[in-house]
């Protein structure tokens, strides 16, 4: 089994495709959509979650690609800033899947990049402005 | 056991004082049991770094040729005060932007002052005999100012509520996101290293007391703002809930970026982390006693933030031990907690003000005048009334 989340660009003219539809129908795949921007004739971007066997898996992102959209690892889509950080907590107490959590002795942040579902609720609730979702 | 306040100063100044940290004399205490602790410790010290919104800085810019009585002054787009002499003014850590609105307010203008950056300065008067100029657009940075120091009304509270949100829709407060249906809890104090749950009484904390205000050497003001020290006190004598406050003062030119840094609570406006630390002489054991309490030992109010009224209702007390085990139970349900104030960098404040002391010889200033005590002074609420009913 394969679970990974994929960033997906999608070019203006291929801004409106069903894929899901067909990484479904064609492939046998689990899409969850994460979080999606897409309007005609723009370019598009999909967080997206796609779960299925590792060869359903590779076949649905060739089938992607050959779409003419962009595939990536996401994992990368969330930054940081620990210049600007100042490990108040304050995002802990809004992230309900716990991505981020203090450490018990030290009292410093921790983020586990496995659990984040991209809800940006620790990018609104951040007072230094320190965590960007690159979208 | 007693010790005086200049025999700890003449060991300070000789390089023999013991200081520990609020949180290592805990531990000492707990090992070697109060009476010990305070024979040993001399100095202890705290720490705070939390949004604390009643700050801000007086500025002087000195006189342009021909001068101007500033009127309307922004700086950064961030309107200051024009209620002073004529190149004078107080910038307040809340004030939004004129443009950027909450994103940037006067906290930012002070963070990037610090940080060295050219702030512009535009400012309009009347035009008089005497300041002739009515416009002026400029740029300035901190070393260009005359005086510039933090005067903050209100810092450093003694305790502080832990909010909840029973509603059923999400709220913007000065306590952070409240998930609705009690989704999460946020709580804001440094526990067992805050600088008055180290002094409940305010025997040593008072006018004139040398503190460590946001990286500069500064000292207590006065009273603070909304100073309470009338809230209801558990069985060491602590405050259960917000309860006294100081007024600080402090060279903006000797402070750090390192421990003031601006912030902007979503849905609610601009605020400022200010880092806070006070030295505590152990003076004998009734104060030894409460320094040495720990986060399992004091207590904050649980408080639901979704009923929007002065009087909120109270839920629970819960320990700072189970807040910072990152759960609290309420109601049978287990709600997620999270801080506003870091502890780290409080940490990082008490251990700083231990070096300064045992390094740079810091020695500590007894009140001048005393904050007024338990029992002295009320707290009073705003009502809403006519001229009529005066």
């Amino acid at each position: 089994m394969a679970r990974k989340r994929l960033d997906l660009t999608f070019p203006p003219r291929q801004a409106t495709k069903a894929i899901t539809y067909h990484l479904v129908k064609d492939f046998d795949l689990v899409p969850n959509i994460l979080r999606a921007q897409i309007q005609p004739e723009q370019e598009g971007r999909m967080l997206l979650e796609l779960t299925g066997s590792s060869e359903q898996f590779e076949a649905g992102v060739a089938f992607l690609r050959h779409e003419g959209i962009d595939v990536r690892e996401a994992a990368s889509d969330i930054c940081l800033d620990d210049d600007r950080c100042v490990i108040c907590g304050l995002c802990t107490a809004v992230c309900r899947p716990g991505a981020l959590s203090l450490a018990a002795e030290t009292g410093e942040l921790v983020f586990d990049k496995d659990k984040c579902v991209y809800c940006e609720a620790c990018v609104i609730a951040c007072p230094r402005r320190a965590v960007t979702l690159r979208f | 056991m007693s010790k005086s306040w200049e025999e700890i100063n003449a060991k300070i100044a000789s390089g023999e004082a013991v200081v520990m940290t609020a949180e290592e004399f805990g531990s000492l205490a707990a090992a070697e049991g109060v009476s010990e602790a305070a024979r040993i410790v001399d100095v202890v010290t705290t720490g705070t770094f939390g949004p604390m919104c009643s700050t801000g800085a007086f500025l002087n810019f000195g006189h342009s040729d021909p001068p101007i009585k500033m009127g309307t002054i922004t700086l950064n787009d961030v309107p200051a005060s024009g209620g002073l002499a004529a190149v004078d003014t107080y910038l307040g850590a809340t004030e939004p932007s004129t443009t950027r609105g909450i994103e940037y307010g006067g906290a930012h203008v002070i963070e990037d002052l610090l940080r060295g950056r050219a702030v512009r300065l535009k400012a309009s008067g009347p035009g008089t005999d005497c300041y002739p100029r009515t416009e002026i657009d400029t740029w300035v940075t901190l070393d260009d100012l005359n005086q510039a120091y933090l005067f903050n009304p209100r810092n450093c509270y003694q305790n502080y509520a832990v909010a909840v949100n029973t509603g059923d829709r999400a709220l913007y407060t000065y306590l952070g996101t409240l998930l609705p249906r009690l989704a999460n809890a946020t709580y804001c104090s440094a526990g067992a290293l805050s600088p008055l749950l180290n002094d409940p009484t305010y025997r040593t904390v008072g006018v004139g007391t040398r503190c460590f205000v946001a990286g500069a050497p500064g000292y207590v003001a006065w009273e603070g703002t909304q100073h309470n020290p009338n809230q209801q006190r558990d069985g060491h004598g602590e405050p259960v809930g917000p309860a006294g406050t100081i007024a600080v003062i402090a060279d903006l030119k000797q402070a750090s970026a390192e421990y003031f840094s601006a912030a902007t609570m979503a849905g609610y406006g601009v605020s400022a982390f200010v880092g806070i630390g006070i030295p505590i002489p152990v003076l004998d054991e009734d104060l030894a006693a409460t320094l040495a309490l720990t986060d399992a030992e004091l207590t904050a109010t649980v408080f639901d933030y979704g009923v929007q009224r002065r009087s909120r209702p109270a839920l629970r007390q819960v320990t700072y031990a189970e807040l910072r085990s990152g759960e609290i139970e309420i109601d049978g349900k287990r709600v997620p907690t999270g801080p506003i104030s870091s502890l780290p960098v409080a940490r990082r404040i008490a251990t700083e003000l231990r070096r300064w002391i045992t390094e740079h010889r810091f020695t500590l200033a007894p009140p001048l005048q005393p904050l007024p005590q338990p029992g002295s002074q009320g707290f009073r609420p705003l009502e809403i009334r006519t001229e009529e009913a005066i």
